[in-house]
């Protein structure tokens, strides 16, 4: 089994990598610019994402029997609809359609549910080689690396370490400056002759379309287009969750994705697939349905609207924590806020019991999602169900003293004379400098303020009389005042 | 059919369309094919794939115009550019419908060739999405062709974030716009 | 007005001096203040933490304490968050629990439930309150005051109508200043990053202080001040003194 995920100390070590840092914020501040402002221009952006919110929620009501509908509407339309219960399934019925058609090299576009079941990977295990085909896609795959955004992938490469890295790979014996043009052009040239001659595509998808069966892939670089139009087999992979009720449900989450992702009006291409069309795009055409713990989010009634996610990315452009420690300290292809949340519920709080706690509560993330997920009340819990499932005894010892205390006002100021006088010595000139053990890490880069020498309700009960009889005390006894109860 | 062509609209869908960095050309209905042999003049522009079904009036002289009935990828690859209609357009977001309409070609054709030139009519501008959908929805309820909604030339913001335009579709789009006959 | 005060025991352990100011700014009004001294906490740091069974007892006596009907017209907070806990968050939490009682309680506690800054702009329709604080000051907008308790623009407001004031506009101020709570422990290294930020920010301004609504977050901003401000080279003690706005309106001229 595999160990549970460090995030603490993944993030630790990632916030060590200036050169990670600056490309991080430079990136994210900059998209989260175009973002404000492409929704600023919308009349009503909170009505537009109350009506996406209730369009996604209705899908995922009603689930089972949308995707009835769509995988019926899609096989007449010529597709052929497959169900994947889980990665391993996914990735065979992927391999088995490239076997079937002698395709050794296929070209795909992005897509986070190919990279959540290794597809890539499991197909070069049969001998197929998966050529990605989005620039930042492309880099992750030259540099063996794995992708650290949802939305650029690469986000955490600078332009001088991409020509490195083309030096090294698709451009070896070449000049090339770090200008991104250039770099484009590489990528550019490398890809379109294996655009030219592949057999075969595989897409993700940004929705499914239950009333006529129609997959919708959004892009920018046309490489969607060139999968989904050149080969003459196609292949989606599409997660259940991504199913929607009608058409006018796919335009409403089209005008949010573009202005909520990229700061655009509207993508550049936007495609919609429905089975095959003789003369005009790929004879044969395949859709896998993929599940892999998505129905496991979908059992638990306040977890489950993670599920409502379009992957837009908004959450993660404008997160403090994400954006200081990028992608890859969450261990899963699903990072910052939507993955705090949608990690843990896919594939177990056992590995990524920590996620949850991976966030300060700033609520930044609610204020910009585009199908009004409210994360931190999500977040909170899957604290609840992480503190039940995989809380350290040591740490329910604690929390339960502190209840304890906390339960009778005479047992709280009792506590609180304790840890003053435990604090005496520890304080110097006024402030305490170091905590001992767990709690050290506050005082690694702050200050402690110590235990008022007299607590409010010491001074209440002293000024002003108290409703309650004054524990034993070194203080002068309070005036004890007649006060109205 | 829902659409409004107020001027505002048609001006609205010229100006959305410089913003996204594709070139406008305002022609006269019957200086169609005159404008296309001016776009393919100046760019270089030798071979011309169009739709078998594309108007003659609109097919320029002095470039050899190449019928696509179903070009293999390679031999599409062979074209400079490509000259289609299309089944709608929308201000709002500047964009070109292709929704299987008997001018707007394969998607192959209007995918391949470095150059895009697409004839859009002002009657054919819808305001926004929302008002092009039912047009589009009824393509797809009807026929379940693939459909096509072009909104500038390819780009890409994968290396810091910095948009390179052109990537793999066509890296130069020009729309001309056609005013009432 | 009777208004009852809920110090948090964060104010009441660490920052007396803020329950104290509250009393005077109130009282300076012409209002009863009543510190019903039953209270301990209102469970807003077991829930964070994940302890929600803990949290809906700690919540549960915290209503019974603070929504006693005793002729109190309002509960008066110096922190937003908590404020945010127990009027928007807590309904929802006791209800999912099936708590359904404590859910309505909390529901009318939190009718008459306002954090300092909100209950004197919106409820009490108070800006000036005869407060003088000659000094250069930035507000850190707290992500709890401002994404759950919604309070808005009422602490500027009143900081407008101090005497001798001089407010500073806060660079970047809807970045979270990274306590969070036990996420200033657990992901401390996080925290600090984002604390550094924050007090780079406040340094900035050129401001003398800084002040919030949110003890908490005055604790964390203030002890990041001490360690990477110190008024005297190796500290401790920061330049720039991290002050609740309730110690500021209680100000008065010739303090």
């Amino acid at each position: 089994m595999s160990r549970a995920h460090d995030f603490p100390a993944a993030a630790r070590a990632a916030l060590a990598d200036a050169q990670l840092r600056a490309n991080l914020r430079g990136a994210t501040h900059t998209i989260r610019a175009r973002r404000a402002a492409a929704v600023a221009e919308l009349p009503d952006f909170e009505g537009l994402r109350e009506q996406a919110r209730r369009v996604k929620d209705d899908a995922l009501d009603h689930l089972d029997e949308l995707l009835a509908r769509f995988e019926a509407a899609a096989t007449a339309a010529g597709a052929q609809v497959h169900h994947a219960a889980d990665a391993g399934a996914a990735n065979a019925f992927v391999a088995a359609i490239a076997r079937d058609h002698g395709v050794t090299e296929l070209v795909k576009t992005k897509s986070l549910a190919t990279d959540e079941i290794g597809l890539d990977a499991a197909l070069a295990a049969t001998g197929v080689e998966a050529v990605e085909t989005d620039l930042a896609e492309l880099i992750v795959q030259l540099a063996g690396d794995t992708a650290s955004h949802i939305l650029v992938p690469a986000v955490h490469y600078s332009r001088g370490q991409v020509r490195d890295l083309f030096l090294r790979t698709i451009a070896r014996g070449r000049e090339l400056s770090d200008d991104p043009r250039e770099l484009a052009e590489v990528s550019r040239v490398y890809l379109r002759e294996r655009f030219l001659r592949a057999g075969m595509g595989v897409t993700g998808a940004n929705a499914g379309v239950a009333e006529t069966g129609t997959v919708c892939v959004v892009e920018n670089e046309g490489n969607g287009r060139m999968c989904t139009t050149l080969p003459s087999v196609l292949v989606t992979v599409m997660g259940i969750e991504k199913v929607v009720a009608t058409l006018d449900d796919l335009a409403l989450l089209l005008r949010l994705l573009p202005r909520s992702a990229t700061g655009e009006r509207m993508s550049s291409y936007v495609s919609l697939l429905t089975g095959i069309t003789p003369g005009d795009g790929p004879r044969e055409y395949h859709i896998v349905l993929l599940d892999n713990g998505r129905r496991d989010a979908l059992a638990d009634p306040v977890g489950r609207q993670a599920l409502r996610c379009i992957r837009c990315s908004a959450c993660l452009n404008v997160c403090p924590v994400y954006t200081r420690v990028g992608g890859h300290a969450y261990g899963s292809i699903y990072p910052g806020p939507i993955g705090a949340i949608l990690t843990p519920q896919l594939w177990g709080m056992e590995r990524h019991a920590e996620l949850p706690f991976a966030s300060s509560l700033c609520g930044a993330c609610a204020e910009v999602c585009p199908v009004g997920i409210d994360i931190p009340e999500v977040l909170l819990h899957l604290r609840a169900r992480a503190v039940r499932e995989q809380a350290p005894a040591a740490e329910k010892v604690v929390y339960g003293a502190a209840a304890w205390a906390f339960g009778a006002p005479r047992r709280f100021a009792a506590a609180q004379k304790a840890v003053r006088a435990a604090e005496r010595p520890l304080a110097r000139r006024g402030l305490v400098r170091r905590l001992p053990g767990p709690l050290a890490g506050w005082t690694e880069g702050r200050d402690l303020r110590p235990v008022a020498r007299e607590t409010f309700r010491e001074w209440w009960a002293r000024e002003r009389g108290s409703e309650e009889r004054p524990g034993r005390c070194r203080e002068k006894p309070p005036v004890r005042e007649e006060k109205a109860p | 059919m829902n659409s409004r062509r107020g001027e505002a609209v048609v001006a609205g869908f010229a100006e959305r369309l410089a913003l996204q960095h594709v070139e406008v050309r305002r022609v006269a209905a019957d200086a169609v094919a005159a404008a296309v042999a001016g776009v393919c003049a100046e760019l270089g522009v030798r071979r011309l794939g169009v739709p078998p079904a594309l108007p003659e009036p609109w097919r320029p002289a002095g470039v050899d115009v190449v019928e696509d009935h179903g070009l293999a990828p390679a031999e599409l690859d062979t074209l400079d550019a490509a000259l289609t209609g299309c089944t709608l357009a929308i201000a709002e977001t500047g964009s070109l419908v292709l929704a299987a309409g008997p001018d707007d070609g394969r998607r192959a054709l209007s995918l391949v060739p470095d150059v895009y030139i697409c004839v859009v009519r002002e009657d054919q501008i819808e305001p926004d999405l929302p008002a092009a959908m039912p047009r589009i929805a009824g393509v797809v309820r009807d026929s379940g062709h693939p459909v096509v909604i072009v909104s500038g030339p390819s780009a890409t913001s994968d290396i810091e974030l910095h948009r390179v335009e052109g990537v793999h579709g066509p890296r130069r789009l020009v729309v001309l716009l056609v005013g009432p006959g | 007005m009777k208004i009852a005060l809920f110090i948090t025991c964060v104010a009441d352990t660490l920052f007396p001096e803020t329950g104290i100011a509250v009393v005077r700014v109130l009282e300076r009004l012409g209002h009863e203040v009543v510190f019903p001294a039953g209270q301990t906490c209102c469970g807003q740091m077991h829930v964070n933490s994940g302890y929600r069974d803990d949290a809906l007892r700690l919540a549960r006596r915290f209503v019974d304490v603070l929504g006693r009907d005793d002729g109190v017209d309002a509960v008066v907070s110096p922190s937003s968050s908590c404020v945010g806990w127990v009027r928007e968050l807590l309904p929802g939490v006791a209800r999912e629990a099936g708590d359904e009682r404590l859910a309505a309680d909390a529901e009318a506690l939190g009718g008459r439930l306002f954090e300092l800054s909100e209950l004197l702009v919106r409820r009490l329709g108070v800006e000036d309150v005869g407060a003088a604080y000659p000094r250069r000051v930035t507000l850190h907008p707290t992500c709890h005051s401002q994404r759950v308790a919604r309070i808005g623009d009422a602490p500027q407001r009143l900081l407008a109508k101090v005497k001798g004031l001089e407010l500073l506009e806060l660079p970047e101020a809807t970045e979270c200043c990274g306590f969070g709570g036990t996420f200033s422990i657990k992901n401390a290294a996080v925290s600090l990053a984002m604390l550094e930020d924050k007090c780079r920010n406040i340094l900035a301004t050129g401001a003398d202080v800084v002040t919030a609504v949110d003890p908490s977050c005055l604790l964390h901003i203030g002890g990041g001040l001490s360690r990477l401000a110190p008024a005297a080279p190796g500290g401790p003690g920061p330049a720039v003194r991290a002050v609740h706005l309730a110690q500021i309106l209680a100000a008065e001229a010739g303090a």
